[in-house]
């Protein structure tokens, strides 16, 4: 038995042990999901215990060095860690912007100071973070950010406006992109910060979505004062460690989405139900054979995801197939979201109330949600530019 | 078993695609179709592919083959897919050597698979009988005759059928078209009287032909007769599997042809491969062969590991061959605009292509139907 397989039984002994049953059921919606922070809460009793005991294992930052809190696998355990959970079908025990986007930037590119000072406070899920990126006036145009930061001895004076900045009104704290110099190209005057959101001049405005949920915010920054050691990287360098950070930000949204939809009722078997069946078979020609083309499609996409991960884990250089997942796999999502609502009919359209199941209310909302996915993170389009160029090496 | 290429896969590769690029480029298959060849492909081609082992792979070693598998199959059919490159590893290798291998005494075994796997002999099968693959479709009569059988029936697409030396027939002994039972192989000689091979000439210059059995007495029976069906379709499994790898090839090889042109090609003043709407479509085509790909190489690994899965992955994987494949060639013929449309151009080769190895082994729409039934819905 190979060290690996070693782990695997270890890991698997562990978890059968350790991860609550109810833990082991898929969430029914996102407010299950822990988050961690000073102000943190918890779904259940069950809840708080996975996640203590996954963050005292190390596991919450599995492939992190145990200095900073982590778990200290190698990249290689990792995996069959991940494999285990999902065998097992365990909930994300810290859901995190920090474990997920900011950590493998600071182990990166942090000085000692800043991993000692941040890593383990993300690992243990002591303190949420939020990603402020966007801006009203940079969206898809990242690069052309204005939110100014000015230094003022050992400090940057913060003023201007995020948006679309995820749970801004529940995080601790804030990574951004702040315009340090205006005077240079957009790309060269862009710097990398860390901000305390419990600094004076800082308020959070939730945004309504059609979804009717809110999970993102308008923060306002008025005269923030920041410490210079804050600044991740050098000045005017943060346009490089932004696009590193979207890069685990893009296989992050491909995979959380993933995970949800496959907690729930198949949409083969919601078919069947509503439309009926005929010897076993959806009864509806039509929508059977769009099932088919979907199911293969997903299945398709999972196996490109394997592929891909065995292949850079064979020593491939990691590239912008990010990119690729990140479309692919919000574009699926949305048709999954689509092809449940419009098979459920009316039972797929209640807003709240009576009339409907909890799933059938989901249905709905998760439907509205899933068009902001091909949004965030990089637009779809923006997706395809990606590709083009650097993959294709298509000209400007 | 992982996506990632062992050594021993590397080199066949490479070797495939040195090999079909030094022997067989879409220029061949140009020349064959241009000079209206009888055979339809390179027998000197195909015996040099013989030579270095590709006719040979999933015969044992004892039987002059190389003993791999289907994964390093589908390897060479990709490179002969990029080039469209004719040869019998579709209707033999895939096909009618895996069925004398799986069901032929040993005798039939010990005589015909090293012919094979020296490149020395077609064995084509004769299985559908009708415009759309239909596996059950079966109405070719199989009556018992002097301690054997005599086959009787027309069939409508056999692939080589009319350069094999010999066919592997599906043939009915029992029940009616449609029916899974009572289906029967037997292993019949070209040269046995009343074998009537008529050549078809397809939109893809690859040979197929209509083949009618008239009384025909069987030179063996394989396996068991009228429980033929599961053997056949687990070796249609191969063939479906080894096609969408051939086919993968051949989108893989139109999107770099059409890519390059996207680079070169000049319009108001800029290479058209600037313009956002076809960088767009590119890259989302990108993505659909990667798709493909990861789904195709998967099949082939399936069936190698003998995963219960396999079928539906075949399934999968020919369906998005088959489309991706179309929509490939569609795409390169729109980009390369008039030139596109010329036959002096290679594309149209693969656009023709594209169609009929859809059709082969059952089409989009077939595989979607069967991933639906195999998944339980």
């Amino acid at each position: 038995m190979s060290a690996l397989d070693d782990f695997r039984a270890e890991a698997r002994a562990w978890l059968e042990a350790n991860c609550p049953a109810s833990m082991r059921t898929p969430p029914s919606s996102d407010d299950e999901d822990t988050w961690g922070g000073r102000r943190a809460t918890f779904f259940s009793d069950d809840a708080r215990l996975w996640f203590e005991r996954m963050r005292d294992r190390g596991w919450t930052a599995p492939t992190w060095p145990r200095a900073y809190g982590g778990g200290g696998l190698s990249e290689a355990e990792g995996r069959v860690l991940e494999e285990e959970l999902r065998r097992l079908g365990c909930r994300m025990a810290l859901k995190s912007f920090g474990i997920w986007m900011l950590g493998p930037v600071l182990l990166e590119a942090g000085t000692e100071e800043q991993k000692r000072e941040h890593l383990t406070g993300i690992a243990r899920g002591e303190l949420r973070w939020c990603q402020g990126y966007s801006e009203p006036g940079a969206g898809s145009d990242l690069a052309s950010l204005g939110m100014r930061a000015v230094r003022e001895g050992d400090h940057y004076v913060v003023s201007g406006q995020k948006i679309w900045t995820s749970h801004a009104d529940k995080a601790d704290w804030m990574f951004c992109l702040v315009r340090t110099d205006p005077s240079v190209p957009k790309r060269d005057g862009i710097s990398f910060l860390l901000v305390d959101m419990a600094s004076p001049g800082i308020s959070v405005r939730p945004i309504r979505l059609i979804s009717g949920n809110s999970p993102f915010c308008e923060t306002f920054f008025d005269g923030v004062r920041v410490p210079a050691r804050n600044l991740v990287g050098r000045e005017g360098g943060g346009w490089a460690i932004a696009t590193s950070l979207l890069k685990h930000e893009r296989a992050m949204i491909a995979r959380i989405r993933d995970a949800r939809a496959e907690a729930e009722e198949a949409l083969e078997s919601i078919a069947k139900r509503v439309l009926g069946e005929a010897r076993g078979e959806v009864a509806d020609r039509v929508v059977r054979a769009e099932l088919a083309q979907l199911g293969i499609d997903v299945l398709a996409n999972k196996l490109a995801l394997r592929r891909a991960a065995e292949e850079v884990a064979a020593g491939r250089p990691a590239g912008a197939e990010s990119s690729m997942f990140k479309y692919c796999g919000t574009e699926l999502g949305k048709r999954r979201r689509e092809m449940r609502v419009r098979l459920l009919g009316l039972s797929g359209l209640g807003w709240e109330g009576e009339g409907f199941t909890p799933a059938e209310l989901s249905a709905t909302r998760d439907w509205l949600r899933s068009r902001a996915s091909s949004i965030e993170g990089g637009s779809s389009e923006i997706q395809l530019n990606i590709l083009a160029k650097r993959v294709l090496g298509l000209p400007a | 078993m992982s996506f990632v290429l062992t050594e021993e896969q590397r080199a066949i590769a490479k070797a495939a695609s040195d090999l079909v690029a030094r022997r067989a480029p879409v220029a061949h298959l140009r020349a064959l179709r241009d000079s209206r060849d009888p055979v339809g492909f390179s027998r000197e081609v195909w015996r040099e592919m013989a030579s270095v082992g590709f006719a040979g792979i999933g015969i044992p070693e004892a039987h002059g083959g190389s003993g791999l598998g289907l994964t390093e199959l589908g390897l060479v059919l990709e490179a002969c897919g990029r080039a469209l490159a004719p040869t019998p590893l579709v209707s033999t290798v895939l096909l009618g050597a895996p069925l004398v291998l799986a069901a032929g005494d040993e005798a039939l075994r010990a005589r015909e698979l090293p012919l094979v796997a020296s490149g020395e002999r077609v064995i084509a099968l004769a299985h559908e009988e009708g415009p759309h693959h239909a596996p059950t479709r079966v109405t070719t009569r199989a009556e018992p005759h002097a301690g054997g059988f005599r086959l009787t029936g027309e069939k409508s697409f056999v692939l080589d059928g009319h350069v094999a030396d010999a066919f592997v027939v599906v043939a009915r002994v029992a029940g009616e078209a449609d029916d899974p039972r009572g289906l029967a192989l037997f292993f019949v000689e070209a040269s046995a009287p009343g074998v009537h091979a008529t050549r078809l000439h397809l939109v893809d210059s690859r040979n197929a032909a209509r083949v009618r059995f008239d009384g025909v007495t069987a030179a063996a029976t394989l396996g068991v007769p009228g429980e033929a069906f599961a053997l056949l379709d687990r070796v249609l499994d191969g063939a479906r599997a080894g096609l969408a790898a051939e086919m993968l090839g051949g989108a893989d090889e139109v999107f770099a042809r059409t890519l390059a042109y996207l680079k070169e090609r000049q319009q108001f003043g800029v290479a058209i491969g600037s313009f956002q709407a076809l960088q767009h479509r590119a890259a989302d085509l990108y993505c659909d062969l990667e798709l493909t790909r990861s789904v195709v190489l998967e099949a082939l690994r399936a069936i190698d590991r003998g995963d219960p899965e396999a079928a539906r992955l075949v399934s999968a994987a020919k369906a998005r061959a088959g489309t991706t494949f179309s929509r490939a060639t569609a795409e390169a013929v729109q980009m390369h605009g008039g030139v596109g449309v010329t036959d002096e151009l290679d594309i149209g080769f693969f656009v023709k292509r594209a169609r009929v190895a859809d059709v082969t082994f059952g089409d989009s729409a077939f595989h979607r139907d069967r991933f639906a039934r195999l998944s339980g819905f």
